[in-house]
């Protein structure tokens, strides 16, 4: 282990805000992603028109370019619309608001073609069978589909997660003092850059290797009640 | 539109060194991924165990923490770089900049690439071996054609994920497009539009790209019935 002088708890505590973010930011991009999902499948046509446009922008444009329009472009840009009404506002957004929506606007891109994809998998039978036995669209969505879509959407959430996770590396940018932010100070007041960043990417490597566990975990929880195909 | 007119040039400038850094460090990056999928799937353990680990370190850690371990790390051993002559190109951003993307996109490569070779049906490769053909003949003629041909999609989406990633470079002052968008919009209290124009020109490039690519893909699969064909480039998730 190599001596951090006294600063690895600036690293734990960076990690744990990187995992608050991530966290944080997983939970809104599953729920937006869903409800975007299910206005791709079912809203009227303008609807899925906006959805559409949201999702190729998103997709088209770099994470860090997007954190900064946020972080930066739409505060100057209220500013600026204050002034033409002669208002003099100065405005800015707290780092930690401004990463959590940022990955979240980003995210819940990806979850929303993973769980449309999911939706689609389904065979119509099912659905078929839920509304013979009377069981109206709610409680089938409920009841019979989300738990089976949840099978096949898990490996492309696991994915989302873990590209997610790395991302909220890109929030030390905005100075929020998250893994690589406090690693940076650390290798700074040190001089020892190699040692604190290699640090961080160990932390990093160490939440990939749980999270592949539990990923793991998850799949299996979600295929119970399925046969398997024993080769 | 004041803002566009006086600001076009430079962004070109900067649109340049993005696409000139993306290209390059796929090129290199497929060059690498190449040994390293081949280390995967070979029988010595020696050769999986070092790709693994490579592969896994690149894929499981921030591109942003290969940057700064690359282009700060490196000043920690200035005396040992310095001694061999190489100081000169890790003091360089722009070398730097490359060097991580391409050691970073050579991890994702080489895991599609696998992917692509393990798809390919074990028959063809039967067939070439009973055919005579040696190991490199193989490679070169059945295995390598056929790997392209089922790993592009994913490749083709590894590569807009590779434009958007030299966004990072700006970080270390590689005055690429978000170079010039913080710079713009730093000096002119623009933000808005200048991180704006950027994104506009990011989604030009990927969306460019995407239509060559998929443009390509026909090709490759002319001889498939729509049926058989792979999922397009471009649709639908993530692939990293």
């Amino acid at each position: 282990m190599p001596d951090l002088q006294g600063y690895g708890w600036l690293l734990i505590d960076g990690l744990m805000l990187t995992l608050g973010v991530a966290v944080a930011s997983m939970i809104g991009a599953l729920g937006v992603g869903l409800l975007a999902a299910m206005g791709k499948l079912f809203a009227p046509r303008a609807g899925r028109f906006l959805i559409e446009a949201y999702t190729t922008f998103v997709r088209g444009v770099p994470e860090l370019v997007l954190l900064l329009l946020i972080y930066y472009g739409v505060p100057t840009l209220i500013q600026n619309v204050a002034a033409g009404f002669g208002l003099d506002w100065s405005l800015s957004i707290n780092p930690f608001a401004a990463g959590i929506g940022t990955l979240t606007l980003i995210y819940a891109a990806f979850a929303c073609e993973v769980f449309r994809a999911a939706y689609l998998a389904l065979p119509p039978g099912q659905r078929e069978a839920a509304y013979a036995l009377g069981l109206n669209r709610g409680i089938t969505f409920r009841k019979v589909e989300l738990p089976q879509m949840m099978r096949h959407a898990l490996p492309g959430l696991g994915n989302v997660w873990m590209v997610l996770v790395k991302a909220t590396a890109l929030i030390s940018i905005i100075q929020l003092p998250e893994l690589m932010r406090n690693a940076d100070i650390a290798a700074r007041s040190t001089r020892q850059p190699f040692t604190f960043f290699f640090a961080a990417c160990l932390l990093y490597l160490g939440i990939t290797l749980v999270s592949m566990w539990g990923q793991a975990r998850l799949e299996r929880w979600a295929a119970r009640g399925t046969l398997e195909a024993r080769s | 539109m004041d803002f566009v007119n006086e600001n076009l040039p430079r962004f070109l400038g900067g649109a340049w060194l993005t696409v000139q850094l993306a290209a390059m460090s796929c090129l290199m990056g497929l060059a690498l991924a190449l040994p390293l999928a081949l280390a995967r799937l070979s029988a010595r353990r020696a050769a999986r165990a070092v790709s693994t680990a490579y592969v896994f370190f690149f894929r499981g850690t921030p591109l942003l923490a290969q940057l700064f371990l690359i282009y700060y790390g490196s000043g920690q051993f200035r005396h040992a770089l310095d001694a061999v002559g190489l100081w000169t190109f890790f003091r360089d951003p722009w070398f730097c900049a490359l060097l991580t993307l391409t050691l970073n996109t050579a991890a994702y490569t080489s895991e599609i690439l696998r992917g692509a070779i393990q798809a390919i049906p074990k028959g063809e490769v039967e067939a070439a071996r009973a055919l005579g053909l040696t190991g490199w003949m193989q490679l070169r003629l059945i295995v390598l054609p056929r790997a392209i041909q089922i790993g592009w999609p994913a490749y083709a989406n590894e590569v807009v994920y590779q434009i958007q990633a030299t966004s990072l470079v700006s970080i270390i002052t590689v005055m690429d497009i978000t170079g010039v968008a913080r710079a713009v919009g730093a000096r002119d209290f623009t933000f808005f539009e200048a991180f704006g124009l950027a994104a506009l020109l990011y989604l030009c490039l990927v969306y460019a790209f995407l239509f060559g690519a998929r443009r390509i893909e026909a090709r490759l699969n002319a001889h498939l019935p729509q049926a058989r064909r792979p999922r397009a480039a471009g649709a639908g998730g993530l692939t990293r």
